[in-house]
């Protein structure tokens, strides 16, 4: 089997074989890795548990050193509880538990990477508030997580994964993007809809800064992971109304590849602007590292 | 292409807050561990671009000084590896540079003890992957995902085929291999990539040939 290199690609072979794109992705494991299938999808099965242990975690309530996170998927569960929520309890529930794992990931807790710690929130968040719509197997779970890793291996061979190399539209845009791809083939979509879900999410998450204030992964990473979230599910909802991207999900990841080149470098992880530069953003740094610019030990 | 596995994307299993900054510079540590062999006295760790600025938040240095204790990304001793240094007695000094490098997220680590130092130059290229770009400052391009043996020789005719061939006597089968040296004629590196781990024994018979310095193993 050939390797895929694209959204049309993956989406041309699940088509032609008439298969998940977990399944395409899978296959492509075996065959690159030289793993067997059993192997691999346990690999994929002990990821996912250590999702759960961190979304768990975090719903437990968890504070972060520094002390600028931790506790808002309490206060947004305990906020679901009351009825009240406007938008709904498989979106609050989704946003609550990718809060919960980056707050345990700020924490220094163990988390998986998906892509990257940064945006480790979105697809586990996702994944287990569809999780009590569409009761999936665990079987289908682990599908959801290969699902996510095919789209988000596209991006990272085409683009990149990476807030210092491409800002927060590679990191949470990337998985944004690939969770609503995975929440739209686990719900019934077909592989050319999952595509049009990734795309339409990352179109909404370009030219997005990486700015993290003082340096850590916490302000804004824990809330931008909230709004990847929320993202990912409308967008895996108007895919599966049969709403779909105008720009091809290639062109759209080719597009957030060039915006990243063309970022300036303040705004790619160094702390140096966006809404670290801002006075609240300086003084929390103050206040945390005090004046130490130059590092020994 | 760069990524090759669905757990380059979906992994890794790490201790938080950055996949770039905090798994992949633990990965970095790891692989010069490994390449020195053993557990070094002191070790000196420059840090280039995003890790000189960010590396306190990320706690990127706890984790390179984890690596270089050996923790894997998921070993809940990472945040307390610097005092575990210490009790361990080595010696870590940190440095952070200001100088531009091509990538953003760069580590240098010098590694000593009594016989012997080593030097690499490392990258965090996203989502904890990592390529070690530079060792004892030659170019190289290595990514620790796969057994690897590096071999340092003279630049020699017949040194490479002799190498190859030993590894073809033991069935062994390169995935990617490389050559570089800094002068025709002087020092070279072999880094050769390979699909099974290399036992001691062909360790010994490689080093044994003619012209070959040194061979360094790389375990999976």
């Amino acid at each position: 089997m050939m390797l895929f290199k694209n959204a049309a690609e993956l989406v041309e072979i699940a088509e032609r074989e008439q298969i998940k794109i977990a399944e395409v992705m899978i296959r492509q494991e075996v065959e690159v890795s030289g793993r067997t299938r059993e192997d691999i999808i346990a690999q994929m099965d002990r990821n996912l548990t250590v999702m759960e242990q961190a979304v768990e975690r975090g719903l437990n309530g968890v504070t972060s050193v520094s002390g600028l996170t931790g506790g808002d998927a309490v206060l947004l569960q305990k906020y679901i509880k009351s009825g009240k929520a406007l938008s709904g309890h498989t979106l609050l529930d989704a946003v609550s538990k990718a809060v919960a794992t980056n707050e345990v990931n700020a924490a220094m807790g163990t988390i998986c990477a998906t892509p990257t710690a940064g945006s480790a929130g979105v697809v586990p968040g996702t994944l287990f508030a569809v999780k009590d719509v569409l009761n999936p197997s665990r079987e289908e779970m682990i599908e959801f997580l290969f699902t996510s890793a095919a789209f988000g291996f596209i991006v990272a061979n085409n683009a990149s994964i990476s807030g210092a190399a491409g800002g927060c539209q590679a990191e949470v845009g990337s998985a944004s993007g690939m969770a609503a791809a995975a929440i739209t083939e686990m719900a019934g979509g077909s592989p050319s809809q999952a595509a049009h879900a990734m795309a339409i999410t990352l179109k909404n998450m370009l030219g997005l800064v990486c700015d993290p204030v003082a340096g850590l992964v916490e302000v804004p990473c824990v809330k931008r992971n909230a709004m990847g979230a929320s993202n990912a599910m409308t967008a895996a909802d108007m895919a599966l109304a049969g709403i779909t991207s105008r720009i091809p999900c290639d062109e759209v990841i080719d597009a957030m590849y060039r915006i990243g080149q063309t970022m300036p470098s303040a705004l790619r992880e160094t702390a140096e602007g966006g809404l670290a530069a801002t006075p609240t953003g300086r003084r929390l740094e103050q206040e945390i590292f005090g004046n130490k610019t130059k590092a020994v030990k | 292409m760069k990524y090759r596995s669905a757990f380059d994307i979906i992994g890794p299993v790490m201790i938080g807050p950055s996949s770039s900054h905090t798994a992949g510079a633990a990965r970095i540590g790891r692989v010069a561990r490994t390449l020195f062999g053993r557990q070094p006295t002191k070790a000196e760790i420059y840090l280039y671009g995003s890790f000189a600025k960010t590396y306190k938040g990320h706690g990127t240095d706890v984790a390179i000084v984890g690596g270089i204790l050996d923790y894997d990304t998921y070993d809940e001793r990472i945040p307390g590896s610097l005092q575990l240094a210490e009790q361990l007695g080595i010696e870590i000094v940190f440095s952070v540079e200001e100088a531009v490098v091509d990538h953003p997220n760069t580590v240098r680590i010098k590694l000593f003890d009594d016989d012997k130092e080593m030097e690499l130059v490392g990258i965090s290229i996203g989502g904890g992957s990592i390529e070690i770009i530079e060792l004892n400052s030659f170019a190289l391009k290595l990514t620790g995902e796969h057994p690897a043996i590096l071999v340092v020789h003279n630049d020699q005719f017949g040194v490479i085929s002799k190498v190859t061939y030993l590894l073809a006597q033991h069935e062994i089968n390169i995935g990617h291999m490389e050559v570089s040296r800094k002068e025709k004629g002087k020092m070279a590196l072999m880094v050769i990539e390979v699909d099974q781990n290399i036992d001691q024994n062909l360790m010994d018979e490689i080093a044994q040939l003619p012209h070959i310095t040194q061979v360094i193993k790389m375990v999976d």
